[in-house]
C-alpha cells in the first residue's frame, strides 16, 4: 500500500479510535440515565435522581469530547477519501445526514433540556429530556451503523455501463442485512461499559467508605446488568455477527480465528500466534470442531480457511486475528466477572467482599480495550477493501491530498486529543472525588436541586 | 423545479439557518472578551448560548451530511481540495466547543481565562473563516477536468476571499451582540448595544464593498441576476434588515435589531446562493470543468428518497428547536444550573 493511503488510514484510525471511546460511554449511560430518572419517579425515591444527576454530569464530560471529536469524522469522508465519497456518497450517504436529524438534534436538544431544564420544565418534561437523550444516543449509533454495514456488505445499489453505482433501495441501505447484529452487538458494548462504569464508581465509594447508599446501589445495578448484558454480548449478538461475517465475509473470518488452511471438522484456536508464512498457528491451544459449529451448527461442516482465497485478498492476519481474540477473551472473563459478582450479591457478601471490589473497580479500562479491539477487528479484518468487493482502500484516498499534509495533520491531531484525554481524566476524575450530591436528594424537586451540575 | 434545483434550496435552507442560529453563538464569542468584563457577565453570556449551542452547529452537521448524499462530488472535490483549511477548522471547533463546555468548571480565575481566550478565539476564526470558504466558492476554484483541486492557502487567502471572510465576522459579531442585547440586561447589555451599534456600521461599509467586488470578481454574478431577475428579491431582504437594524440601534428595541439581523443574513446568504446557481463549484480553468447540480447530483432515486427522508426528520427538528428555544427565551440569570 502506498504512503498516501496510509497515512490516510492512520489518521482516520486514530481519529475514529479516541472519539470512539466517548460514544461508547454516552450510548450506554443515556439508557442508564433514563432508567434512574424512570425509578426515580416510580419508587419515588430520590436516591436514584442523585444517581441520574450524578451519571449527567459525567454524561455531559463524554458528551461535549464525543461531539468535537465526532465532527472531524463527517469531514474525514470528504477531507481524506474523498474518491469514496464521490463514488458511492448517493448510496451509503443516505444515513449520514438522517444521523443529524433524526439522532444528533434529538441528543443535543434534549441534552441542554436535561442538563439546565430543572425548575424550568415540569418533571413529567424533564423525564422524557431523559428518554430523549437516551433515545438520540442510541439512534445516532444506528445511523453510523448501517453505515458501516455498507462498507463490509453493500447493498441496494446497481452498477452502470460507467462503473458507477447507484442506489436502487433505501430501505435495503437502512435495513442491510448486515446492520441488525453489528448495531445490537455494537450498542451491548456500550452498555455493558456503562454497567462497567457505574460498578467502578460504585465499588471505588465502598472502598473508600463514602456515599455508601449511592455505592450500594451502583454495585447492585453493575452486577446484574453486567452479568445480563456480558452474556447478550456473546449470544446472541456477537454469535449472529460472526454468522453474518461467516455468511458474506468468509475470508474475515477465517483471519479473525486464524484458520490458514479450509479444513472440515474445524477446531476453535483459544490461543495461538499466527504465522501466515508458514500456514500455521504456533503454540495453539485449541477446541476440535467448534469452529465448524459456531459458523454453520455442525462440527463436520468444512470451514474456508485463508488459503481459499489469492493472497492479495488477504486482510492483515496477525492484527485482525488478536484484536478478535483479545475481544473474545475480554467478553468471557467479562462474564465470569459479573456472574462472580452475582453471585456474591445472592449471598449478600458484595458489598463487603473487598478483593471484589477492587476487581471491579480496576476493570473499567477493560470494556474499552474489548470495544475498540472488536471494532478493529472488524475493520482491518475489511481490508484490502474499503467497500467489501467493490472499492479498494487504496482506490478511495483523496488524489490532491499529499501525504506530507495528511502525516502533518495526523501529529496535531494526535497533541489535541493527548490534551483532550488529559483534560477528560482530570474533569472526570473531579466529579468522582466530589461524589454524588446526596444532600441535595433529600429536597427532591427543589428548583436548583442539583444546582452544581454543571457549574 | 427540478429535484437538483431543490436539493440545491434544500442544502442553501440549511446552511443560512445554521449561520442564523450558531451564528449568534459565533457571534458572542467573538466579541465575547471586550463586551462581557467580569466573570459574572461572562457566565452570563456563555449561559445565554449555553443550552442550544450545540444543538446549533448540529445544523452544519446535518447540512454536511445532506451534501454528501445530493451532490457527493461536490462534497469530496471540495473537502479534499480544501484539505488543510478544513482541518483548521476543525481544530477551531474542537477547540470552542471544549472552550464552552469546560470553562466554568473550575473556580480558578487562570483555568477560566484559558478557556475564555479558547472561546473567543475559535469563534472569531470561524466566524472568519466560513466567510472566506464562501467568498471562494463565489470566485470559482481551479477545478480541473477530473473534478478535483488543490487549495493551498495561497489561492484561499485572495483579497476578495478576505473581504468576504471580514464581512462575516463583522455580520455574525453584529448578530451576536444583537443577540446579547436580547438575552442579558445592565452593564452587558448596555455594552453589547454599542458593539451592535458600532459593528452595524462595519457590516454596512463592508456589504457595500463586497457586493462591488462580487460584480466585479464572480464569473457568474451578471449572468445570473439577469437570467432571474427574481434573484434580486434576496438583496431587497438583505436592505430590510439592514433598515431594521439601523432604527433598532438605541436602547428598548432590542427584538427587533435581533430580527434585522437575522432578516440581513438571509438575505445575503441567499443573494450568494444566486450567485453561483446552478453552479456548486465554478471551474476558474475551463466553465465546462464546473461542478454543478446537475452534474455532481447523485442519481434521481437517491435524491428522491434523501429528500423523503430528510424533509420528515427536518420538521420534528424544527418543532423541537422551536420548543428547547422557547423553553430558554427570556433574559438569563446565572445562579441556578449552567455554566
Amino acid at each position: 500500500m502506498d504512503v498516501a493511503a496510509f497515512a490516510h488510514r492512520i489518521q482516520f484510525a486514530l481519529t475514529v479510535m479516541f472519539h470512539y471511546l466517548f460514544p461508547i460511554l454516552t450510548m450506554g449511560l443515556g439508557f442508564f440515565i433514563a432508567l434512574l430518572s424512570t425509578l426515580e419517579i416510580w419508587k419515588n425515591d430520590p436516591r436514584y435522581g442523585a444517581a441520574a444527576r450524578f451519571w449527567a454530569r459525567i454524561f455531559a464530560i463524554n458528551f461535549a469530547i464525543g461531539v468535537v471529536t465526532g465532527i472531524p469524522l463527517e469531514f474525514e469522508f470528504g477531507t481524506n477519501w474523498s474518491r469514496f465519497s464521490a463514488y458511492g456518497g448517493g448510496v451509503f450517504g443516505q444515513a449520514l445526514p438522517l444521523e443529524g436529524v433524526y439522532a444528533f438534534f434529538l441528543e443535543s436538544g434534549f441534552l441542554g433540556l436535561f442538563l439546565f431544564g430543572r425548575g424550568k420544565v415540569s418533571h413529567g418534561v424533564h423525564w422524557l429530556a431523559a428518554m430523549g437523550v437516551a433515545v438520540g444516543s442510541l439512534l445516532s449509533g444506528y445511523f453510523i451503523v448501517a453505515t458501516n454495514a455498507w462498507m463490509q456488505h453493500p447493498v441496494g445499489y446497481a452498477v452502470d455501463a460507467n462503473g458507477a453505482i447507484h442506489l436502487t433501495s433505501f430501505w435495503q441501505v437502512m435495513l442491510n442485512p448486515f446492520a441488525g447484529w453489528q448495531y445490537l452487538h455494537t450498542i451491548n458494548g456500550a452498555l455493558l461499559t456503562a454497567a462497567y462504569a457505574i460498578g467502578a464508581a460504585g465499588a471505588y465509594y465502598l472502598l473508600s467508605g463514602r456515599h455508601t447508599d449511592f455505592a450500594r446501589l451502583s454495585v447492585r445495578l453493575a452486577v446484574i446488568a453486567g452479568l445480563i448484558l456480558s452474556l447478550t454480548q456473546a449470544f446472541p449478538t456477537g454469535d449472529m455477527n460472526s454468522r453474518n461475517v461467516t455468511d458474506y465475509q468468509p475470508l474475515k473470518l477465517a483471519a479473525m480465528e486464524g484458520l490458514l488452511r479450509t479444513r472440515p471438522d474445524a477446531p476453535l484456536a483459544i490461543i495461538g500466534m499466527p504465522d501466515p508464512g508458514d500456514d500455521k498457528l504456533i503454540d495453539p491451544v485449541y477446541v476440535p470442531g467448534l469452529l465448524s459449529f459456531l459458523a454453520y451448527g455442525n462440527t463436520r461442516a468444512s470451514v474456508s480457511g485463508l488459503d481459499a482465497y489469492p493472497k492479495d485478498l488477504w486482510p492483515p492476519v496477525e492484527l485482525t486475528y488478536y484484536a478478535y481474540h483479545t475481544m473474545v477473551g475480554l467478553g468471557t472473563l467479562f462474564v465470569a466477572q459479573m456472574a462472580l459478582g452475582l453471585f456474591l450479591l445472592w449471598r449478600r457478601k458484595l458489598e463487603r467482599a473487598r478483593w471484589f471490589l477492587w476487581t471491579l473497580m480496576l476493570a473499567i479500562p477493560f470494556p474499552y480495550i474489548a470495544n475498540e479491539a472488536g471494532w478493529t477487528a472488524t475493520e482491518v479484518g475489511r481490508q484490502p477493501w474499503l467497500v467489501y468487493g467493490l472499492l479498494k482502500t487504496s482506490a478511495g484516498t483523496s488524489p490532491t491530498v499529499a501525504s506530507g499534509e495528511t502525516i502533518f495533520t495526523t501529529i496535531g491531531f494526535a497533541g489535541i486529543y493527548a490534551l483532550l484525554a488529559l483534560l477528560f481524566a482530570f474533569l472526570v476524575g473531579r466529579v468522582i472525588v466530589q461524589g454524588p450530591d446526596e444532600t441535595k436528594a433529600q429536597e427532591k424537586g427543589a428548583p436548583g436541586a442539583g444546582r452544581e451540575l454543571v457549574s | 423545479m427540478t429535484l437538483n434545483a431543490i436539493w440545491f434550496w434544500v442544502l442553501g435552507g440549511m446552511l443560512i439557518a445554521y449561520s442564523v442560529l450558531d451564528g449568534y453563538d459565533l457571534g458572542v464569542g467573538a466579541i465575547y472578551l471586550w463586551a462581557a468584563k467580569g466573570d459574572e457577565e461572562r457566565r452570563t453570556a456563555l449561559n445565554a448560548i449555553g443550552p442550544v449551542w450545540n444543538g446549533n452547529e448540529v445544523w452544519l452537521l446535518a447540512a454536511g451530511g445532506m451534501l454528501v448524499v445530493s451532490f457527493p462530488k461536490v462534497y469530496a472535490s471540495g473537502f479534499s481540495g480544501f484539505y488543510l483549511a478544513l482541518m483548521l477548522v476543525l481544530w477551531f471547533l474542537i477547540l470552542r466547543g471544549v472552550s464552552i463546555e469546560f470553562r466554568s468548571k473550575l473556580e480558578s480565575p487562570l483555568w477560566r481565562s484559558l478557556f475564555d481566550a479558547g472561546f473567543w478565539l475559535g469563534s472569531f476564526a470561524l466566524a472568519l473563516l466560513l466567510g472566506v470558504a464562501l467568498g471562494n466558492v463565489l470566485r470559482g476554484l481551479p477545478v480541473g477536468a477530473d473534478g478535483t483541486f488543490a487549495g493551498s492557502f495561497a489561492l484561499t487567502l485572495n483579497p476578495y476571499a478576505l473581504l468576504t471572510g471580514l464581512l462575516s465576522l463583522a455580520t455574525l459579531a453584529w448578530h451576536g451582540a444583537n443577540y446579547l442585547r436580547v438575552k442579558t440586561e445592565g452593564a452587558l447589555q448596555e455594552r453589547a448595544r454599542g458593539w451592535a451599534a458600532r459593528l452595524y456600521f462595519v457590516v454596512l461599509i463592508l456589504v457595500i464593498a463586497a457586493t462591488l467586488m462580487t460584480f466585479r470578481v464572480s464569473p457568474t454574478v451578471s449572468a445570473n441576476y439577469h437570467e432571474y431577475p427574481e434573484a434580486w428579491a434576496f438583496p431587497l431582504v438583505a436592505l430590510l434588515g439592514l433598515t431594521w437594524g439601523f432604527r433598532a440601534r438605541q436602547a428598548g428595541r432590542e427584538r427587533w435589531a435581533f430580527r434585522g439581523s437575522i432578516v440581513t443574513i438571509i438575505g445575503l446568504l441567499g443573494a450568494a446562493a444566486m450567485t453561483v446557481y446552478p453552479n456548486l463549484l465554478y471551474s476558474t480553468v475551463n466553465p465546462d470543468y464546473s461542478l454543478t447540480i446537475y452534474n455532481s447530483a447523485s442519481s434521481e432515486h437517491a435524491l428522491r428518497a434523501a429528500l423523503l427522508a430528510n424533509v420528515v426528520g427536518m420538521i420534528g427538528v424544527i418543532i423541537y428547536t422551536t420548543y428547547v428555544h422557547r423553553t430558554f427565551s427570556g433574559k438569563v440569570h446565572i445562579g441556578d444550573h449552567g455554566y
